[in-house]
């Protein structure tokens, strides 16, 4: 015979079943990094790959100026993208979900649709912030010291960062259908914000029209905290001012907000498109 | 409104079910652009009842039920399921629904059991719940022994009576099955069945499922045709079958066309040639024999008469096939799903 549940129906939404929901959203994408072996190996040897060949070929390219020290100076910006891959393939896993059908057992539930994306959102920061980390243990290679004020900071900002990026590749894919459509847009969109931000080269000194499109790349306020940071530890006396708006050096605390500004407009943004998807 | 306990009785025949209908149905209609997938039916499901929706590939089965599940909103009348609007009232009717799709919904890379978890958290089930829940129903469909395993390693079969467990985690008043044994061969099919009766007796439940298999609608208390956006007829199956009251003949002659024209200028009888066979019916069979192989005029080679099945009733009502049917609703079924994804008809 069977065992009566000691339930009746399923009960009402609460605020509490939504964040229950975000939770196994953020769940299930845990699960699945940590079952894709060639996913984790790729992370653990991607900052390698980056870091040594990237940064000692463009290193070998620019001439030593002034005392920067390229590679260090290029560590902030070559983990940003990695972590800006990892989570835009992580936010990826949604049109994989419309593609094979999982997202039509996710919109059927009596769950608010954001719930389903902000779990989405937060299974990206985790593993954009694990694969930011993996690419901080190899800092020292590079000269950065592993300081615990340091490391602190450096793990908020990635968290803020992969956030981030996860909203707005989530924005991008709320309504994409194929993988192959995703893959187009990425690269078409990713490329630029990755190019503009400042990762690889230094932002002052470029033309105007170049300067004007970087400081528009939501990017280049996520990177720049980083750099600070990281020079500010490793290379106090590197000349470095950050970004500019003209002659004025923007503070740390609003390129912070800026991009949680632009987090929270992506998956509003998200949300809305979302609810509108059938 | 509170519920009986799970263990209560299988609901009888003959007492009928006083509890309200299950779903409602006035009206409904469902265009996408120019085409009329949905032309207005009407129906009710009782409480408790296996109800089959029978017809033809692109008939409107899948529509009406994702009008049904709040996965698509009708262009006009109105429905009903436990009691809410499918419209005004989406999460309550998605409280109280369990859903299983043609296409499977199942996460390959998780095992079974997480893929059920998920579903409880993103349900909210009680936490003490969840863990027995899970485990009666992986038992019921026959999964328990499996529940660590890869969903990616199951047969199709075993996929499908998953789907049906994760269906009925949350305890649904009424569970949707579109085409539940679609594209599974007939040993896997008739398992399935198997579930779908047990879970009949063990569990108070509403069963709504859309196949356009003639010998699984039999297993229905009760069935409703649907041709072309249309609900044709809705009754038990052998209240459908007493209808037609008529004996099918089916015989294989030298030259059919002929013995069309034969048969209907001498017995008055329309027939339906399909693959060499030509198929009628009539009042009683037997008697009807001995007359058509003196009166005919065309050499039969052979003969077969049968009670009428629900092919018959389909017949009858349809005036084809459900064969024919599909042939004929291949172009409907292109048009509808052009309008579904937005593109014109060239």
């Amino acid at each position: 015979m069977s065992v009566a549940p000691a339930f009746t129906a399923v009960p009402a939404r609460t605020f509490r079943n939504e964040l229950r929901a975000i939770k196994i959203v953020w769940h299930r994408d845990m699960i699945r990094f940590l079952r894709d072996k060639p996913r984790i190996i790729s992370a653990l040897l991607q900052p390698m790959l980056y870091l040594f060949v990237l940064g000692s070929g463009l290193g070998a390219a620019v001439p030593r100026a002034s005392g920067v020290d390229l590679r260090m100076f290029m560590f902030p910006g070559v983990m940003a993208m990695a972590v800006l891959f990892t989570c835009f393939f992580s936010a990826g896993s949604m049109v994989w979900d419309r593609e094979f059908g999982f997202m039509r057992e996710m919109l059927v539930a009596p769950v608010n649709r954001s719930a389903i994306l902000v779990g989405k959102c937060c299974g990206g920061a985790t593993v954009g912030t694990f694969q930011g980390l993996v690419m901080f243990a190899v800092a020292g290679l590079v000269g950065v010291p592993y300081s615990p004020a340091l490391m602190i900071g450096v793990f908020a900002e990635l968290v803020l960062l992969s956030f981030a990026i996860t909203a707005l590749a989530v924005m991008i894919s709320a309504r994409i259908r194929s993988m192959q459509a995703f893959m187009a847009l990425v690269q078409m969109l990713m490329m630029p914000l990755f190019f503009l931000s400042g990762a690889l080269f230094p932002l002052a000194g470029l033309p105007g029209w170049l300067t004007l499109l970087t400081r528009l790349d939501p990017l280049t306020y996520a990177v720049d905290p980083i750099r600070r940071l990281v020079l500010a530890h490793a290379a106090p006396n590197m000349p470095f001012a950050g970004v500019t708006w003209r002659a004025w050096i923007v503070p740390t605390w609003l390129e912070l907000a800026l991009v949680a500004a632009t987090a929270l407009l992506a998956l509003g943004v998200a949300i809305v498109q979302f609810r509108r998807a059938d | 409104m509170s519920r009986p306990a799970i263990e209560m009785a299988p609901p009888t025949d003959a007492a009928p079910d006083a509890r309200p209908p299950a779903v409602v149905v006035e009206g409904l209609q469902r265009r996408f652009g120019d085409i009329e997938a949905v032309r207005g039916i009407d129906f009710e499901v009782k409480s408790g009842e296996i109800f089959g929706f029978l017809g033809p590939n692109g008939a409107g089965k899948s529509t009406t039920i994702k009008i049904l599940c709040t996965l698509l909103a009708p262009s006009g009348g109105r429905a009903s399921v436990a009691g809410h609007d499918v419209v005004t009232d989406r999460d309550e009717v998605r409280r109280h629904i369990g859903l299983v799709f043609q296409d499977t919904t199942l996460d390959d890379y998780l095992s079974a059991e997480q893929n059920l978890r998920f579903h409880a958290e993103l349900y909210g089930l009680p936490r003490a719940a969840i863990a027995p829940r899970l485990r009666e129903v992986m038992e019921l469909c026959g999964l328990w022994e499996r529940r660590g395993s890869l969903v990616g390693t199951f047969s199709g079969g075993m996929k499908r009576r998953l789907e049906i467990a994760r269906g009925l985690m949350h305890a649904p008043r009424v569970l949707f099955l579109d085409e539940p044994t679609i594209g599974l061969d007939p040993q896997t099919r008739s398992s399935i069945w198997r579930y779908i009766r047990e879970l009949k007796q063990r569990e108070d439940i509403t069963i709504f499922l859309t196949t356009h298999y003639m010998d699984e609608a039999e297993s229905c208390d009760r069935i409703a045709i649907i041709d072309a956006g249309r609900l044709v007829a809705l009754d038990t199956p052998e209240a459908l079958k007493a209808r037609v009251g008529k004996d099918r003949v089916q015989i294989r002659t030298d030259d059919d066309a002929a013995a069309s024209v034969a048969l209907a200028q001498r017995f008055g009888v329309t027939g339906a040639v399909h693959d060499g066979v030509l198929t009628f019916a009539v009042a009683s069979g037997e008697q009807f024999v001995p007359r058509l192989f003196a009166e005919l005029g065309v050499a039969i080679r052979s003969i077969s008469v049968s009670r009428p099945s629900l092919d018959d009733v389909f017949m009858s009502f349809t005036g084809s096939t459900i064969r024919d049917a599909e042939a004929t609703s291949v172009d409907h079924m292109r048009n509808v799903a052009r309008a579904m994804t937005g593109r014109r008809p060239s």
